[in-house]
């Protein structure tokens, strides 16, 4: 929908082929002004926010590592949508199927080591283990 | 026998001298000799055809997928040779080393006997081999004209090649790794492995792997984007769907392997502790990782295997595939799950049992799509009217054995008897049961059933059989007596054996061996013979198999452009509906140009000067590694300022070509008819 | 075989009929037009594959953090004012770089330069300020041969920082491709890949400023 929209909205390229070639890839959605300004403020506070707590100690280190950890994710997200435009229209459908595909492959990748490599250290180099 | 000397650094030649050529090495200078004298023969010859200027239009910078593929192949076959003889040394030194003597080959020799073995047959034998072959048939099965980025393709294979070369060169200068061919730390940092053995390995896969990466990318990008219209995806043939499972795969592993390299490259050469046994560092961590990228790298071989079988098996049997959609869902089943059951290549390690349990199980669940595709062979087989060409003498060949090694497979999957079996010979048994019996075989295959595509001509069908009756009798000769052995407790990598109960054994593998040896000669002779007989074995229709994917509708070879017109696809079988309706080769009124893309020698440039980089980097020769980097990258802007990368053909020479092949369809008809 | 695999041949459905959506299908095969399409995807494919690559090195680090070898530790050694000056470099490079893709859109080809140079800047600042923080934690003993722990930040930020390199790289040479032949099409593919690369370092700093410097110093 949006594509379309901005089709109209956009003043015409000179150049007619390059003008084509922006359209035809993504659907026109290099973002605007606003969506960059709104992506950035919300990162600006969204990685404020964690520098903060963590400087200032608001918290209990077992409270404030999963609630910076979760920020992030956040942020991340705010990120994949304000800059690099993800959606879900179907030009995209390649793009997202290759992003799912590499975030499942991240999560067994980080998950399975460090459960793996716990449990080894755990049995096999009980000594090494950090005290808390 | 030492290890080649280490000078001490010097600014021109790092740590390279004059004896780092292992001079007083009568074996090494022997194959040293021949392989020197190999290149500058070929070299002459080429020189004294004169051929050096429609080597370097056609062949070198070619971007042309089939040509690139081609060159796969051949790499990959050269490399077979080199790795089959590190086998068969190994081999003869435990037959001689088990019966009261001490074999020909001392432990320094016999451990990057191993290694080299290893590498060589994983890194630049199957991976190429499987590589080359998605290359030449994966563009023509989705109705394509070529790879979605030709440049990039063609600096995929230089890179791999550059990779090969690397480890070819450590056969003389200096020394290659002796530490395993997946070189676990601590043995392989430098305090255990001082020499330059290990930075050859680290090198050459690294720059090989790059290669890959670059070519999984390629065609994962093809596959997606370029497939002809109508050809949906449930309508791609199964090959063309393994090769892209395995290019995910390629795609999501390699990166791994690579980090885990590197970080190993960087506990040697800049004293990080990453795997080191002081300063908090953990070799276990290694071998997590490294299996992370291996056990999927198992999976990037195997599936395009199943693949390749998936298309021999419905051509010779002259029915179309059974469960083509459960083919596909479990492709991609194995290609998820190989993600999850890389501890099972540790289970010793000592995870415990809950982590053990999980991976013991996910191990033991991939082998159920793996068993589905076994049965669509086999029901697709069932009440055809099959044809034992070389392709499917091959592919039965396979399904036994493949079952065989599977089933040991899933015997190690239990954590409880892979205490007793981890790094047993019977584990070299099964892998090999495994890798030879599917991939290669696979590989093989695929070669007699896809050679006339690429070139022409048939292989010479008797050659072929005996090449495949000797491989077949002298695997089983070869690895079944290491399952008993492993049983008995002999371990993997023993340079000598003071245990004469195995000796007989030991002998009968290497009979197996000598018998593999003549399959692998036959190979030769029969490409050899067929490049002589190739007026006989023309195949003028470009359909010699009566075959059912589109790979086929096109001559034999394919002209450069594939196909004058790009088909439109009703059916997974395309060619095969084609045929049936009578339209197997439709002729068009007129044809329209043809964009392609321009040959260029930057692949093949960057390629080379990265083997300088791995020397320099091995050797410390700083000034060289930095030199050739600083070139690759120059030459990579420079190539991104040619602007001239592409030209339509015109319809005329596209009319003219076509048209001979139309004139030798006809002719062919009407001797058929006579 | 339908009734038995319904909700994966919805899937399929899907799957294909997104395929007709593909400009690929109108046009005909090879063309021209299919460029753009076929490199942005191709790039993002290798993200995806840099993506793995990270997470490999984010593991690595993950699982030796506590191997300081009596060494410092991370709240000894992080200095996150220092941290927060170069996360808010990289970010407001971002933001210029979506400006100078707006520019591009436009067709202001001065704009797009102009925006792209602010972003080269803090690009480089932020590099000066990485190699600065290396130097001294190298210079005071405190180097990637210290630990384990050392050995693992160092390469996870210094990976991140190969990576902004060669993004400044592929920026000089964008220099040189704008001023010699404006906003071709050739051109637009190649600033909305290095706008990909770009974000996506982004992306990484987010992970990287979280898990070593803001929980490294808690």
């Amino acid at each position: 929908m949006a594509s379309h929209k901005s089709h109209h909205v956009k003043p015409v390229p000179t150049d007619q082929t390059a003008a084509e070639l922006a359209h035809a890839h993504h659907d026109g959605s290099h973002g605007s002004v606003k969506s960059y300004l709104i992506g950035f403020i919300l990162s600006v506070v969204l990685t404020a926010v964690p520098f903060a707590m963590t400087m200032m100690h608001l918290m209990p280190v077992a409270t404030l590592i999963p609630v910076i950890i979760g920020i992030g994710v956040v942020q991340i997200v705010v990120h994949l949508v304000y800059f690099l435009h993800m959606n879900v229209s179907s030009s995209q459908v390649w793009n997202n199927a290759a992003f799912v595909v590499a975030l499942i492959i991240v999560l067994i990748l980080i998950v399975g080591t460090l459960w793996v490599m716990y449990h080894m250290n755990h049995n096999m180099m009980p000594g090494m283990m950090s005290v808390d | 026998m030492h290890p080649a000397k280490i000078y001490p650094e010097n600014l021109l030649t790092g740590k390279l001298g004059i004896d780092s050529v292992p001079w007083h090495e009568p074996i090494i200078m022997v194959a040293g000799a021949g392989m020197v004298g190999g290149a500058i023969l070929v070299l002459g010859l080429i020189t004294y055809f004169k051929q050096w200027k429609y080597l370097w239009t056609e062949w070198l910078t070619s971007v042309d997928h089939k040509k690139i593929g081609a060159m796969y192949i051949i790499l990959a076959l050269i490399m077979l040779l080199r790795g089959f003889a590190d086998a068969l040394m190994m081999r003869t030194q435990q037959a001689l080393a088990s019966g009261g003597g001490h074999g020909y080959l001392p432990p320094e020799h016999f451990d990057q006997i191993f290694t080299a073995h290893g590498v060589i047959m994983i890194f630049f034998m199957a991976m190429p081999f499987v590589v080359g072959l998605m290359n030449i048939v994966m563009p023509l099965q989705i109705g394509a004209r070529d790879v979605a980025f030709p440049y990039l393709n063609s600096m995929s294979f230089w890179l791999t090649a550059a990779g090969a070369i690397l480890v070819n060169v450590s056969l003389v200068v200096g020394e290659f790794a002796h530490t395993g061919w997946l070189a676990y730390p601590p043995l392989s940092e430098l305090s255990y492995s001082p020499g330059v053995g290990v930075d050859y390995y680290l090198w050459a896969l690294q720059i090989s792997g790059l290669g890959t990466l670059l070519s999984g990318v390629n065609l994962v990008t093809t596959i997606f984007k370029m497939r002809a219209p109508g050809m949906t995806l449930m309508r791609m043939p199964i090959f063309t769907w393994t090769t892209l499972a395995a290019n995910i795969l390629i795609i999501a592993a390699f990166p791994i392997l690579t980090v885990t390299l590197a970080m190993l490259g960087l506990d040697r050469y800049f004293g990080m502790h990453f795997f080191t046994n002081e300063a908090g560092g953990n070799p276990m961590m290694y071998v997590n990782l490294i299996w992370a990228w291996g056990h999927p790298e198992v999976y990037i071989l195997v599936l395009p295997a199943f693949g390749i079988f998936s298309e021999v098996v419905p051509t010779f049997s002259g029915k179309r595939l059974f469960g083509y959609d459960g083919m596909v869902y479990a492709t991609m089943c194995i290609c998820l799950l190989s993600f999850v059951v890389w501890l099972h290549h540790f289970f010793t390690m000592g995870a415990g049992a809950n982590v053990n349990a999980f991976f013991g199980i996910t191990t033991m669940i991939i082998s159920i799509p793996t068993g589905v595709k076994i049965f669509n062979w086999l029901f697709t087989m069932f009440r055809g009217r099959v044809r034992f060409e070389v392709p499917m003498l091959w592919t039965t060949g396979f399904i036994i054995t493949f079952v065989i090694g599977g089933m040991t497979g899933v015997l190690m999957a239990v954590p409880g008897a892979d205490f007793v079996l981890h790094n047993s010979v019977f584990l070299i048994a099964h892998f090999h049961n495994v890798i030879i019996g599917g991939v290669v075989f696979a590989c093989i295959a695929g070669l007699n059933y896809w050679f006339p595509k690429a070139f022409g001509f048939r292989l010479h069908a008797g050659l072929g059989k005996v090449s495949f009756w000797c491989w077949l009798v002298g695997f089983y000769i070869a690895f079944m007596p290491l399952y008993a052995l492993g049983l008995m407790g002999m371990t993997r990598r023993l340079d000598y054996m003071n245990n004469p109960v195995w000796h007989v054994y030991l002998i009968v593998a290497m009979v197996g061996a000598l018998i593999i040896f003549a399959g692998i000669i036959a190979q030769v002779a029969q490409i050899a013979y067929s490049i002589w007989k190739r007026d006989e074995l023309r195949d003028v229709t470009g359909d010699p198999w009566d075959a059912r994917t589109l790979e086929w509708a096109t001559s034999s070879p394919p002209p450069f452009y594939n196909f004058a017109v790009v088909p439109e696809i009703g059916n997974h079988d395309a060619f095969w509906d084609a045929k049936q309706r009578g339209q197997g080769h439709p002729r068009p009124k007129t044809y329209e140009p043809i964009h392609m893309p321009r040959n260029t020698p930057t692949g093949l440039l960057i390629g080379l000067v990265s083997v300088g980089l791995g020397f320099g980097l091995v050797w410390h020769i700083w000034w060289m590694a930095g030199g050739a980097l600083l070139v690759m990258i120059g030459l990579g802007i420079v190539h991104t300022f040619n602007e001239d990368r592409d030209y339509y053909v015109q319809p005329e020479e596209v009319k003219a070509i076509e048209d001979a092949y139309f004139a030798r369809l006809q002719a062919a008809n009407k001797k058929d008819a006579a | 075989m339908s009734s038995i695999s319904g909700p994966i041949d919805g899937l399929k459905k899907e799957l294909d009929s997104a395929y007709d959506h593909n400009p690929h299908d109108h046009h005909h095969a090879g063309d021209h037009h299919d460029e753009g399409p076929k490199v942005t995807l191709g790039f993002w494919i290798y993200l995806m594959s840099d993506c793995i690559l990270f997470a490999s090195v984010f593991a690595g680090y993950a699982v030796l953090k506590d191997g300081t070898a009596g060494g410092p530790n991370g709240r000894e050694l992080f200095d996150l004012p220092y941290v927060a000056v170069e996360t808010a470099l990289l970010l407001i490079s971002s933001l210029t770089y979506g400006l100078a893709m707006i520019s591009m859109e436009a067709n202001k080809l001065k704009g797009t330069i102009g925006w792209l140079v602010l972003t080269a800047l803090c690009g480089l600042g932020f590099m000066g300020m990485e190699i600065h923080e290396f130097a001294k934690l190298i210079a005071e003993g405190n180097g990637p041969n210290r630990s384990a722990f050392l050995s693992g930040f160092f390469t996870l930020v210094g990976t991140h920082g190969l990576h902004v390199t060669s993004g400044l790289i592929w920026m000089g040479a964008m220099f040189v491709h704008l001023f010699k032949r404006g906003l071709t099409p050739q051109n637009r593919i190649r600033l909305m890949c290095l706008s990909l690369f770009w974000h996506f370092l982004d992306i990484i700093w987010i992970g990287v400023f979280t898990i070593v410097y803001l929980m490294g110093a808690a």
